[in-house]
Protein backbone atom coordinates (compact mmCIF):
# COMPACT_ATOMS: atom_id res chain seq x y z
CA UNK A 1 0.00 0.00 0.00
CA UNK A 2 1.42 3.88 -0.73
CA UNK A 3 1.99 5.76 1.97
CA UNK A 4 -0.96 7.95 0.91
CA UNK A 5 -3.42 4.78 0.88
CA UNK A 6 -2.30 3.84 4.92
CA UNK A 7 -2.43 7.04 6.06
CA UNK A 8 -6.06 7.22 4.31
CA UNK A 9 -7.13 3.88 5.90
CA UNK A 10 -5.44 5.05 9.37
CA UNK A 11 -7.86 8.35 9.32
CA UNK A 12 -10.71 6.99 7.98
CA UNK A 13 -11.06 3.96 10.24
CA UNK A 14 -9.90 6.27 13.53
CA UNK A 15 -12.67 8.37 12.50
CA UNK A 16 -14.72 5.64 12.02
CA UNK A 17 -14.18 3.88 15.55
CA UNK A 18 -14.81 7.88 17.37
CA UNK A 19 -18.27 7.57 15.41
CA UNK A 20 -19.19 4.26 16.88
CA UNK A 21 -17.55 4.44 20.37
CA UNK A 22 -19.41 7.87 21.11
CA UNK A 23 -23.02 6.74 21.53
CA UNK A 24 -21.78 3.62 23.91
CA UNK A 25 -20.17 5.44 26.25
CA UNK A 26 -21.72 9.14 26.24
CA UNK A 27 -25.50 7.72 25.60
CA UNK A 28 -27.17 10.87 27.03
CA UNK A 29 -29.44 13.47 24.69
CA UNK A 30 -26.86 15.96 25.63
CA UNK A 31 -23.64 14.28 25.07
CA UNK A 32 -24.99 13.13 21.41
CA UNK A 33 -26.33 16.74 20.84
CA UNK A 34 -22.37 17.91 21.40
CA UNK A 35 -21.05 15.30 19.61
CA UNK A 36 -22.83 16.39 16.78
CA UNK A 37 -21.62 19.82 17.10
CA UNK A 38 -18.05 18.40 17.45
CA UNK A 39 -19.05 16.51 13.57
CA UNK A 40 -20.53 20.15 12.27
CA UNK A 41 -17.52 22.65 13.48
CA UNK A 42 -14.92 19.38 12.33
CA UNK A 43 -16.62 19.61 8.99
CA UNK A 44 -15.87 23.44 8.40
CA UNK A 45 -12.13 23.22 10.01
CA UNK A 46 -11.70 20.11 7.60
CA UNK A 47 -12.01 22.40 4.71
CA UNK A 48 -9.97 25.30 6.04
CA UNK A 49 -7.41 22.61 7.10
CA UNK A 50 -6.44 21.93 3.38
CA UNK A 51 -6.56 25.64 2.63
CA UNK A 52 -4.58 26.40 5.33
CA UNK A 53 -2.05 22.97 5.78
CA UNK A 54 -1.53 21.99 2.22
CA UNK A 55 -2.15 25.38 0.06
CA UNK A 56 -0.62 27.68 2.98
CA UNK A 57 -3.36 30.29 2.56
CA UNK A 58 -5.09 32.07 5.67
CA UNK A 59 -8.61 33.04 5.36
CA UNK A 60 -9.67 34.91 8.35
CA UNK A 61 -13.56 35.04 7.39
CA UNK A 62 -14.19 31.73 7.10
CA UNK A 63 -17.57 31.74 9.17
CA UNK A 64 -18.73 34.43 6.42
CA UNK A 65 -19.06 30.97 4.21
CA UNK A 66 -20.56 28.84 7.12
CA UNK A 67 -23.13 31.89 8.03
CA UNK A 68 -24.05 31.79 3.81
CA UNK A 69 -24.71 27.97 4.30
CA UNK A 70 -26.66 28.58 7.41
CA UNK A 71 -28.83 31.23 6.55
CA UNK A 72 -29.49 29.68 3.07
CA UNK A 73 -30.92 26.49 4.60
CA UNK A 74 -32.97 29.16 6.62
CA UNK A 75 -34.06 31.27 3.83
CA UNK A 76 -34.57 29.25 1.27
CA UNK A 77 -37.82 27.44 2.76
CA UNK A 78 -39.37 31.22 4.20
CA UNK A 79 -38.43 33.40 1.34
CA UNK A 80 -38.83 31.33 -2.02
CA UNK A 81 -40.75 28.13 -0.52
CA UNK A 82 -37.98 25.77 -1.03
CA UNK A 83 -36.79 23.03 0.51
CA UNK A 84 -34.79 22.83 3.00
CA UNK A 85 -32.54 20.65 2.12
CA UNK A 86 -32.55 22.34 -1.97
CA UNK A 87 -31.97 25.40 0.14
CA UNK A 88 -28.92 24.04 1.68
CA UNK A 89 -27.17 22.78 -1.62
CA UNK A 90 -28.23 26.06 -3.43
CA UNK A 91 -26.05 27.82 -0.11
CA UNK A 92 -23.30 25.70 -0.67
CA UNK A 93 -23.37 26.73 -4.38
CA UNK A 94 -23.45 30.11 -3.59
CA UNK A 95 -20.64 29.61 -1.40
CA UNK A 96 -18.48 28.38 -3.87
CA UNK A 97 -19.17 30.93 -6.48
CA UNK A 98 -18.79 33.90 -3.77
CA UNK A 99 -15.23 32.13 -3.07
CA UNK A 100 -14.82 31.76 -6.66
CA UNK A 101 -15.67 35.64 -7.36
CA UNK A 102 -13.38 36.82 -4.49
CA UNK A 103 -10.59 34.45 -4.91
CA UNK A 104 -9.93 35.09 -8.73
CA UNK A 105 -8.12 38.42 -8.11
CA UNK A 106 -6.64 38.11 -5.14
CA UNK A 107 -4.95 35.00 -5.43
CA UNK A 108 -2.91 35.86 -8.66
CA UNK A 109 -0.74 37.91 -6.15
CA UNK A 110 1.38 36.78 -3.44
CA UNK A 111 1.36 37.07 0.20
CA UNK A 112 -1.36 37.58 2.45
CA UNK A 113 -3.77 38.93 0.34
CA UNK A 114 -6.05 36.46 1.01
CA UNK A 115 -6.17 36.75 4.66
CA UNK A 116 -6.85 40.30 4.56
CA UNK A 117 -9.21 39.98 2.03
CA UNK A 118 -11.62 37.45 3.50
CA UNK A 119 -11.50 38.78 6.83
CA UNK A 120 -13.13 41.56 5.28
CA UNK A 121 -15.42 39.59 3.15
CA UNK A 122 -16.58 37.82 6.69
CA UNK A 123 -16.99 41.32 8.36
CA UNK A 124 -19.33 42.20 5.38
CA UNK A 125 -21.22 38.58 5.77
CA UNK A 126 -22.00 39.34 9.35
CA UNK A 127 -23.06 43.02 9.06
CA UNK A 128 -25.68 41.55 6.18
CA UNK A 129 -26.97 39.29 8.30
CA UNK A 130 -27.54 41.84 11.29
CA UNK A 131 -28.60 44.95 9.60
CA UNK A 132 -30.82 43.38 6.79
CA UNK A 133 -34.07 42.57 9.66
CA UNK A 134 -36.70 42.13 6.81
CA UNK A 135 -34.73 39.30 5.07
CA UNK A 136 -32.73 37.61 8.20
CA UNK A 137 -34.48 38.74 11.03
CA UNK A 138 -31.89 40.69 12.25
CA UNK A 139 -29.18 39.81 15.23
CA UNK A 140 -32.29 38.03 16.62
CA UNK A 141 -31.81 35.14 14.66
CA UNK A 142 -33.96 33.18 12.68
CA UNK A 143 -36.04 29.75 13.04
CA UNK A 144 -35.38 26.95 10.64
CA UNK A 145 -37.99 24.89 9.69
CA UNK A 146 -37.59 20.85 10.34
CA UNK A 147 -36.07 18.63 8.00
CA UNK A 148 -38.87 15.96 6.19
CA UNK A 149 -37.48 13.21 4.17
CA UNK A 150 -39.79 10.83 2.66
CA UNK A 151 -42.22 11.93 4.70
CA UNK A 152 -40.85 11.63 7.74
CA UNK A 153 -39.83 14.25 10.23
CA UNK A 154 -35.99 13.84 10.99
CA UNK A 155 -35.63 14.58 14.82
CA UNK A 156 -33.83 13.31 17.71
CA UNK A 157 -30.23 13.97 18.97
CA UNK A 158 -29.23 10.43 17.73
CA UNK A 159 -30.75 10.56 14.40
CA UNK A 160 -28.65 13.91 14.07
CA UNK A 161 -25.56 12.15 15.12
CA UNK A 162 -25.47 10.07 12.69
CA UNK A 163 -26.11 12.64 9.89
CA UNK A 164 -23.25 15.01 10.92
CA UNK A 165 -21.28 12.26 11.69
CA UNK A 166 -21.43 9.99 8.30
CA UNK A 167 -21.17 14.23 6.69
CA UNK A 168 -18.01 14.17 8.72
CA UNK A 169 -16.64 10.91 7.61
CA UNK A 170 -17.45 11.83 4.05
CA UNK A 171 -15.90 14.78 4.40
CA UNK A 172 -12.47 13.66 5.62
CA UNK A 173 -12.58 11.01 2.69
CA UNK A 174 -12.74 13.23 0.26
CA UNK A 175 -10.10 15.18 1.97
CA UNK A 176 -7.91 12.21 1.97
CA UNK A 177 -8.57 11.48 -1.88
CA UNK A 178 -7.52 15.12 -2.29
CA UNK A 179 -4.27 14.92 -0.66
CA UNK A 180 -3.26 11.90 -2.34
CA UNK A 181 -4.02 13.34 -5.84
CA UNK A 182 -2.09 15.23 -8.43
CA UNK A 183 -3.81 18.34 -7.12
CA UNK A 184 -2.85 17.64 -3.64
CA UNK A 185 0.79 17.56 -4.20
CA UNK A 186 1.15 20.52 -6.29
CA UNK A 187 -0.81 22.44 -3.38
CA UNK A 188 1.78 20.81 -0.89
CA UNK A 189 4.21 21.95 -3.47
CA UNK A 190 3.24 25.51 -4.12
CA UNK A 191 3.20 25.85 -0.39
CA UNK A 192 7.10 25.15 0.49
CA UNK A 193 8.17 26.78 -2.70
CA UNK A 194 5.66 28.85 -5.70
CA UNK A 195 8.48 29.35 -7.85
CA UNK A 196 9.59 25.82 -7.83
CA UNK A 197 5.96 24.44 -8.31
CA UNK A 198 5.53 26.72 -11.21
CA UNK A 199 8.88 25.63 -13.24
CA UNK A 200 7.04 21.86 -12.82
CA UNK A 201 4.15 23.08 -14.65
CA UNK A 202 1.72 23.80 -11.85
CA UNK A 203 -0.66 27.23 -12.52
CA UNK A 204 0.00 28.27 -9.06
CA UNK A 205 -3.05 30.83 -8.96
CA UNK A 206 -5.75 27.80 -10.48
CA UNK A 207 -4.65 25.97 -7.97
CA UNK A 208 -4.81 28.35 -4.84
CA UNK A 209 -8.40 29.06 -6.44
CA UNK A 210 -9.42 25.61 -6.52
CA UNK A 211 -8.83 24.50 -2.59
CA UNK A 212 -9.93 28.35 -1.49
CA UNK A 213 -13.96 27.20 -3.61
CA UNK A 214 -13.45 23.77 -1.77
CA UNK A 215 -12.72 25.40 1.68
CA UNK A 216 -15.36 27.21 1.51
CA UNK A 217 -18.08 24.34 -0.09
CA UNK A 218 -17.09 22.72 3.38
CA UNK A 219 -17.64 25.89 5.63
CA UNK A 220 -21.17 26.44 3.70
CA UNK A 221 -21.82 22.56 3.94
CA UNK A 222 -21.09 22.70 7.44
CA UNK A 223 -23.59 26.17 7.98
CA UNK A 224 -26.36 24.02 6.39
CA UNK A 225 -25.75 21.30 8.71
CA UNK A 226 -25.55 23.64 11.48
CA UNK A 227 -29.06 25.13 10.93
CA UNK A 228 -30.65 22.09 10.30
CA UNK A 229 -29.77 20.48 13.68
CA UNK A 230 -30.01 23.46 15.75
CA UNK A 231 -33.06 24.85 14.35
CA UNK A 232 -32.24 27.82 15.12
CA UNK A 233 -29.02 30.57 13.52
CA UNK A 234 -28.11 33.97 15.00
CA UNK A 235 -25.64 36.09 12.80
CA UNK A 236 -23.14 34.91 15.30
CA UNK A 237 -22.50 31.84 13.03
CA UNK A 238 -20.77 34.41 10.53
CA UNK A 239 -19.32 36.20 13.38
CA UNK A 240 -15.26 37.35 13.13
CA UNK A 241 -14.56 35.14 16.76
CA UNK A 242 -15.70 32.10 14.74
CA UNK A 243 -13.90 32.61 12.19
CA UNK A 244 -10.95 32.85 14.21
CA UNK A 245 -12.18 29.25 16.33
CA UNK A 246 -11.61 28.14 12.70
CA UNK A 247 -8.44 28.68 12.24
CA UNK A 248 -7.77 27.62 16.42
CA UNK A 249 -9.07 24.21 15.19
CA UNK A 250 -7.03 23.83 12.40
CA UNK A 251 -3.64 25.65 14.24
CA UNK A 252 -3.64 23.28 17.41
CA UNK A 253 -5.26 19.97 15.66
CA UNK A 254 -1.83 20.38 12.97
CA UNK A 255 -1.56 22.39 10.18
CA UNK A 256 -1.25 19.54 7.46
CA UNK A 257 -3.12 17.04 9.72
CA UNK A 258 -7.02 16.19 8.47
CA UNK A 259 -7.03 14.24 12.12
CA UNK A 260 -5.93 17.19 13.21
CA UNK A 261 -8.68 19.72 12.12
CA UNK A 262 -11.46 17.00 13.67
CA UNK A 263 -9.15 16.69 17.07
CA UNK A 264 -8.91 20.45 16.92
CA UNK A 265 -12.54 21.17 16.67
CA UNK A 266 -13.60 18.69 19.45
CA UNK A 267 -10.87 20.13 21.63
CA UNK A 268 -12.85 24.03 20.90
CA UNK A 269 -16.61 22.35 21.19
CA UNK A 270 -16.02 20.47 23.91
CA UNK A 271 -14.30 23.01 25.93
CA UNK A 272 -16.68 25.87 26.73
CA UNK A 273 -19.16 23.08 27.29
CA UNK A 274 -17.06 21.84 29.99
CA UNK A 275 -15.91 25.24 31.21
CA UNK A 276 -19.39 26.66 31.17
CA UNK A 277 -18.16 28.27 34.58
CA UNK A 278 -15.97 30.61 32.87
CA UNK A 279 -18.15 31.71 29.89
CA UNK A 280 -17.72 35.14 30.60
CA UNK A 281 -13.29 34.45 29.87
CA UNK A 282 -14.51 32.13 27.28
CA UNK A 283 -12.30 33.77 24.67
CA UNK A 284 -9.57 34.85 26.54
CA UNK A 285 -8.95 31.25 27.34
CA UNK A 286 -9.24 30.61 24.01
CA UNK A 287 -6.27 33.11 23.15
CA UNK A 288 -4.58 31.52 26.14
CA UNK A 289 -5.24 28.05 24.52
CA UNK A 290 -3.77 29.09 21.15
CA UNK A 291 -0.19 30.99 23.05
CA UNK A 292 0.01 27.80 25.28
CA UNK A 293 -0.14 25.72 21.94
CA UNK A 294 2.18 27.79 20.30
CA UNK A 295 4.91 27.88 22.86
CA UNK A 296 4.99 24.10 23.88
CA UNK A 297 3.41 21.87 20.54
CA UNK A 298 4.18 24.39 17.64
CA UNK A 299 3.47 21.69 15.26
CA UNK A 300 -0.17 20.91 16.68
CA UNK A 301 -1.57 17.67 18.49
CA UNK A 302 -1.49 15.16 15.64
CA UNK A 303 1.54 16.00 13.91
CA UNK A 304 3.54 16.74 17.46
CA UNK A 305 1.59 13.28 19.49
CA UNK A 306 2.96 11.19 16.07
CA UNK A 307 6.75 12.98 15.72
CA UNK A 308 6.94 12.39 19.64
CA UNK A 309 5.54 8.32 19.65
CA UNK A 310 8.50 8.52 16.40
CA UNK A 311 11.08 9.75 18.43
CA UNK A 312 10.31 7.04 21.11
CA UNK A 313 10.18 4.03 19.14
CA UNK A 314 13.70 4.71 17.51
CA UNK A 315 15.01 5.78 21.04
CA UNK B 1 15.65 25.71 -37.12
CA UNK B 2 17.11 25.47 -33.63
CA UNK B 3 15.09 23.72 -30.50
CA UNK B 4 15.60 26.61 -28.06
CA UNK B 5 16.47 29.78 -29.27
CA UNK B 6 16.87 33.18 -27.75
CA UNK B 7 17.20 36.87 -30.01
CA UNK B 8 18.25 39.93 -28.80
CA UNK B 9 17.51 40.09 -25.66
CA UNK B 10 17.65 42.90 -23.00
CA UNK B 11 16.39 43.82 -19.94
CA UNK B 12 17.65 46.54 -17.64
CA UNK B 13 16.54 47.30 -13.97
CA UNK B 14 16.02 50.93 -12.92
CA UNK B 15 19.24 52.52 -14.76
CA UNK B 16 20.85 49.28 -14.86
CA UNK B 17 21.37 47.36 -18.12
CA UNK B 18 21.39 43.92 -17.65
CA UNK B 19 21.43 42.07 -20.44
CA UNK B 20 22.12 44.06 -24.02
CA UNK B 21 20.82 42.20 -27.09
CA UNK B 22 22.12 39.13 -25.93
CA UNK B 23 20.85 35.49 -27.62
CA UNK B 24 22.17 32.19 -28.03
CA UNK B 25 20.58 28.51 -29.71
CA UNK B 26 20.71 25.28 -28.88
CA UNK B 27 19.79 21.69 -30.45
CA UNK B 28 18.82 18.38 -29.21
CA UNK B 29 21.69 16.53 -27.35
CA UNK B 30 23.90 19.60 -26.73
CA UNK B 31 25.37 20.94 -23.91
CA UNK B 32 25.92 24.80 -23.95
CA UNK B 33 27.58 26.38 -20.79
CA UNK B 34 26.94 30.19 -20.03
CA UNK B 35 29.63 31.54 -17.61
CA UNK B 36 31.21 35.33 -17.05
CA UNK B 37 32.24 37.03 -14.70
CA UNK B 38 29.49 37.73 -11.08
CA UNK B 39 27.50 40.02 -12.57
CA UNK B 40 27.50 39.39 -15.98
CA UNK B 41 23.52 38.48 -16.88
CA UNK B 42 24.11 35.16 -16.72
CA UNK B 43 20.67 34.09 -14.33
CA UNK B 44 18.63 36.80 -15.44
CA UNK B 45 19.44 35.61 -18.90
CA UNK B 46 17.97 31.75 -17.38
CA UNK B 47 15.11 34.03 -15.47
CA UNK B 48 14.03 35.72 -18.49
CA UNK B 49 14.20 32.36 -21.05
CA UNK B 50 12.24 30.60 -18.29
CA UNK B 51 9.11 33.43 -18.21
CA UNK B 52 10.72 34.33 -14.43
CA UNK B 53 11.34 37.57 -15.79
CA UNK B 54 9.70 40.05 -18.61
CA UNK B 55 12.13 41.10 -21.06
CA UNK B 56 11.97 44.71 -22.38
CA UNK B 57 13.05 43.67 -25.90
CA UNK B 58 13.87 40.19 -27.90
CA UNK B 59 12.22 37.27 -28.49
CA UNK B 60 12.57 33.62 -27.28
CA UNK B 61 11.69 30.92 -29.22
CA UNK B 62 10.72 26.90 -28.80
CA UNK B 63 10.73 24.46 -31.54
CA UNK B 64 10.38 27.30 -33.76
CA UNK B 65 7.22 28.61 -32.02
CA UNK B 66 7.15 32.20 -30.01
CA UNK B 67 6.80 32.06 -26.51
CA UNK B 68 8.37 35.19 -25.21
CA UNK B 69 7.07 36.42 -21.96
CA UNK B 70 4.70 33.02 -21.44
CA UNK B 71 4.41 31.97 -17.58
CA UNK B 72 6.48 29.42 -16.53
CA UNK B 73 3.92 26.60 -16.00
CA UNK B 74 2.87 27.28 -19.43
CA UNK B 75 6.89 27.06 -20.72
CA UNK B 76 7.35 24.01 -18.78
CA UNK B 77 4.07 22.64 -20.90
CA UNK B 78 6.01 23.20 -24.05
CA UNK B 79 8.92 21.01 -22.19
CA UNK B 80 11.61 23.52 -20.82
CA UNK B 81 12.32 22.90 -17.09
CA UNK B 82 15.07 24.29 -14.75
CA UNK B 83 17.14 24.53 -11.57
CA UNK B 84 17.93 26.74 -9.52
CA UNK B 85 21.23 28.14 -8.38
CA UNK B 86 20.11 28.64 -4.79
CA UNK B 87 17.93 25.75 -3.99
CA UNK B 88 13.55 25.66 -4.31
CA UNK B 89 12.75 22.66 -2.50
CA UNK B 90 9.66 20.95 -1.56
CA UNK B 91 11.26 21.05 2.28
CA UNK B 92 8.27 19.61 3.80
CA UNK B 93 7.64 16.65 1.03
CA UNK B 94 9.78 13.49 1.01
CA UNK B 95 12.13 13.37 -2.10
CA UNK B 96 9.91 10.98 -4.02
CA UNK B 97 7.03 13.25 -3.56
CA UNK B 98 9.31 16.07 -4.48
CA UNK B 99 10.26 14.19 -7.76
CA UNK B 100 6.08 13.12 -7.89
CA UNK B 101 5.01 17.09 -8.11
CA UNK B 102 7.32 16.95 -11.41
CA UNK B 103 4.85 14.67 -13.09
CA UNK B 104 2.30 17.24 -12.91
CA UNK B 105 2.04 18.14 -16.58
CA UNK B 106 1.78 14.22 -16.97
CA UNK B 107 -0.75 13.38 -14.69
CA UNK B 108 -4.77 13.98 -16.05
CA UNK B 109 -5.82 16.37 -12.68
CA UNK B 110 -9.41 15.77 -13.61
CA UNK B 111 -10.38 17.33 -10.07
CA UNK B 112 -13.77 15.16 -9.29
CA UNK B 113 -11.82 12.16 -10.46
CA UNK B 114 -9.15 13.04 -7.40
CA UNK B 115 -11.55 14.05 -4.83
CA UNK B 116 -13.77 10.93 -4.92
CA UNK B 117 -10.20 8.61 -4.83
CA UNK B 118 -11.73 6.70 -8.38
CA UNK B 119 -9.47 3.78 -9.56
CA UNK B 120 -8.11 5.91 -12.35
CA UNK B 121 -6.27 8.36 -9.88
CA UNK B 122 -4.89 5.24 -8.03
CA UNK B 123 -3.10 4.11 -10.95
CA UNK B 124 -2.11 7.57 -11.74
CA UNK B 125 -0.80 7.87 -8.34
CA UNK B 126 1.15 4.57 -8.83
CA UNK B 127 2.45 5.43 -11.91
CA UNK B 128 3.97 8.81 -10.78
CA UNK B 129 5.38 6.77 -8.30
CA UNK B 130 7.39 4.12 -10.21
CA UNK B 131 8.48 7.44 -12.60
CA UNK B 132 9.45 9.07 -9.64
CA UNK B 133 11.42 6.41 -8.43
CA UNK B 134 13.21 5.71 -11.41
CA UNK B 135 15.04 8.97 -11.73
CA UNK B 136 15.86 8.81 -8.15
CA UNK B 137 17.89 6.12 -8.93
CA UNK B 138 19.06 7.80 -12.49
CA UNK B 139 20.56 10.84 -10.39
CA UNK B 140 21.79 8.08 -7.57
CA UNK B 141 18.94 9.23 -5.01
CA UNK B 142 17.16 5.93 -4.72
CA UNK B 143 17.68 4.62 -1.41
CA UNK B 144 16.87 7.86 -0.62
CA UNK B 145 13.63 7.84 -1.94
CA UNK B 146 11.49 7.85 1.46
CA UNK B 147 13.35 10.48 3.51
CA UNK B 148 12.16 14.01 3.73
CA UNK B 149 13.57 16.26 1.44
CA UNK B 150 14.44 18.76 5.03
CA UNK B 151 16.90 15.91 6.12
CA UNK B 152 19.24 15.74 2.77
CA UNK B 153 22.67 17.13 2.61
CA UNK B 154 23.24 19.85 -0.23
CA UNK B 155 24.55 17.96 -2.90
CA UNK B 156 22.14 15.31 -2.79
CA UNK B 157 19.19 18.16 -2.80
CA UNK B 158 21.11 19.58 -6.07
CA UNK B 159 20.49 16.12 -7.85
CA UNK B 160 16.81 16.24 -6.37
CA UNK B 161 16.34 18.86 -8.02
CA UNK B 162 17.39 17.45 -11.39
CA UNK B 163 15.80 14.59 -10.83
CA UNK B 164 12.33 16.91 -10.39
CA UNK B 165 12.79 18.70 -14.09
CA UNK B 166 13.56 15.74 -15.72
CA UNK B 167 10.11 14.24 -14.60
CA UNK B 168 8.56 17.05 -16.72
CA UNK B 169 9.96 15.23 -19.61
CA UNK B 170 11.52 18.24 -21.05
CA UNK B 171 13.57 18.86 -24.39
CA UNK B 172 15.42 21.74 -22.68
CA UNK B 173 16.76 21.30 -19.34
CA UNK B 174 18.29 24.83 -17.77
CA UNK B 175 20.86 23.85 -14.97
CA UNK B 176 22.16 27.32 -12.80
CA UNK B 177 24.52 26.46 -11.00
CA UNK B 178 24.34 22.77 -10.98
CA UNK B 179 27.62 21.99 -8.97
CA UNK B 180 27.97 24.94 -6.77
CA UNK B 181 28.73 24.44 -2.87
CA UNK B 182 29.54 20.37 -4.18
CA UNK B 183 32.73 19.20 -3.31
CA UNK B 184 35.32 17.41 -6.21
CA UNK B 185 33.35 13.99 -5.66
CA UNK B 186 29.82 15.34 -6.06
CA UNK B 187 30.95 17.49 -9.09
CA UNK B 188 32.18 14.62 -10.50
CA UNK B 189 28.65 13.06 -10.45
CA UNK B 190 26.73 16.08 -11.63
CA UNK B 191 29.43 15.96 -14.33
CA UNK B 192 28.42 12.53 -15.53
CA UNK B 193 24.67 13.12 -14.87
CA UNK B 194 24.92 15.95 -17.31
CA UNK B 195 26.49 14.12 -19.78
CA UNK B 196 23.87 11.37 -19.48
CA UNK B 197 21.08 13.70 -19.97
CA UNK B 198 22.60 15.20 -22.97
CA UNK B 199 22.90 11.67 -24.25
CA UNK B 200 19.24 11.13 -23.58
CA UNK B 201 18.48 14.00 -26.57
CA UNK B 202 17.16 16.98 -24.26
CA UNK B 203 19.55 19.98 -24.75
CA UNK B 204 21.29 21.03 -21.44
CA UNK B 205 21.86 25.00 -21.04
CA UNK B 206 23.77 25.63 -17.27
CA UNK B 207 25.02 28.44 -15.75
CA UNK B 208 28.29 27.22 -13.54
CA UNK B 209 31.62 28.81 -12.00
CA UNK B 210 33.58 25.48 -12.39
CA UNK B 211 35.90 25.87 -15.39
CA UNK B 212 37.13 22.38 -14.99
CA UNK B 213 33.37 20.96 -15.14
CA UNK B 214 32.39 23.50 -17.88
CA UNK B 215 34.91 22.38 -20.46
CA UNK B 216 35.35 18.85 -19.56
CA UNK B 217 31.28 18.90 -20.69
CA UNK B 218 30.37 21.48 -23.24
CA UNK B 219 29.83 21.63 -26.55
CA UNK B 220 29.83 24.93 -26.97
CA UNK B 221 30.35 27.88 -24.22
CA UNK B 222 28.99 31.27 -24.59
CA UNK B 223 30.40 34.07 -22.43
CA UNK B 224 28.96 37.19 -20.90
CA UNK B 225 30.72 40.34 -19.66
CA UNK B 226 28.64 43.05 -18.27
CA UNK B 227 24.94 41.68 -20.13
CA UNK B 228 26.80 41.49 -23.20
CA UNK B 229 27.88 38.29 -25.72
CA UNK B 230 31.56 38.53 -25.01
CA UNK B 231 32.78 35.42 -27.24
CA UNK B 232 30.99 32.55 -28.13
CA UNK B 233 32.51 29.06 -29.58
CA UNK B 234 34.08 25.78 -28.78
CA UNK B 235 35.61 25.53 -24.92
CA UNK B 236 39.07 25.05 -26.47
CA UNK B 237 38.16 28.14 -28.58
CA UNK B 238 36.53 30.20 -25.56
CA UNK B 239 39.67 29.29 -23.18
CA UNK B 240 42.20 30.62 -25.45
CA UNK B 241 40.46 33.48 -26.36
CA UNK B 242 42.75 36.47 -24.44
CA UNK B 243 39.51 38.79 -24.13
CA UNK B 244 37.96 35.76 -21.74
CA UNK B 245 41.32 36.30 -19.72
CA UNK B 246 41.19 38.96 -19.32
CA UNK B 247 37.81 39.04 -17.95
CA UNK B 248 38.36 36.71 -15.86
CA UNK B 249 41.89 37.59 -14.56
CA UNK B 250 42.50 41.37 -15.48
CA UNK B 251 45.01 42.61 -17.58
CA UNK B 252 47.54 41.16 -15.59
CA UNK B 253 46.35 37.27 -15.97
CA UNK B 254 46.95 38.20 -19.48
CA UNK B 255 50.13 39.32 -19.83
CA UNK B 256 50.61 36.38 -17.59
CA UNK B 257 48.98 34.05 -20.04
CA UNK B 258 51.35 35.73 -22.62
CA UNK B 259 54.56 35.74 -20.78
CA UNK B 260 54.11 31.82 -19.84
Amino acid sequence: MSPGARNKVAVLSFLLLVLLLVPILLPSAFHLRVAALVWISATAALGLALLMGLAGQVSLGHAGFVGIGAYATALGPKHLGLDPLASMALGTLAAGLLALLVGRPILRLKGHYLAVATLGLGILVHLVLVSEVAITGGPDGIQVPRLELFGRRLVGPELWYWITGIVLLLAAWVALNLEDSSTGRALRGLHDSEIAASVVGVDVARHKLVVFVIAAVYAALAGGLFALFNRFVTPDVAGFLRSIELVTMVVIGGMGSIAGAVVGAALLTVLPQALTLFHEYEHALLGLLIIIFMVFLRQGIVPGLAGFLARRRSA
Amino acid sequence: MSLLEARGISIAFGGLRALDSVGFAIDRGEVLAIIGPNGAGKTTLFNVVTGLYRAQSGEVRLEGRDVTGLPPHALAARGLARTFQNLQIFFRMSALENVMVGRHLKERRRLFAELLGLPSVLRENRESRAKARELLEFVGLGERAEEPASGLPYGALKRLEIARALACEPKVLMLDEPAAGCNPVETEEIDRLIVAIARRGIAVVLVEHDMKLVMRISDRVLVLEQGRVLVEGTPALVKSDPRVIEAYLGRHGLEAAHAA
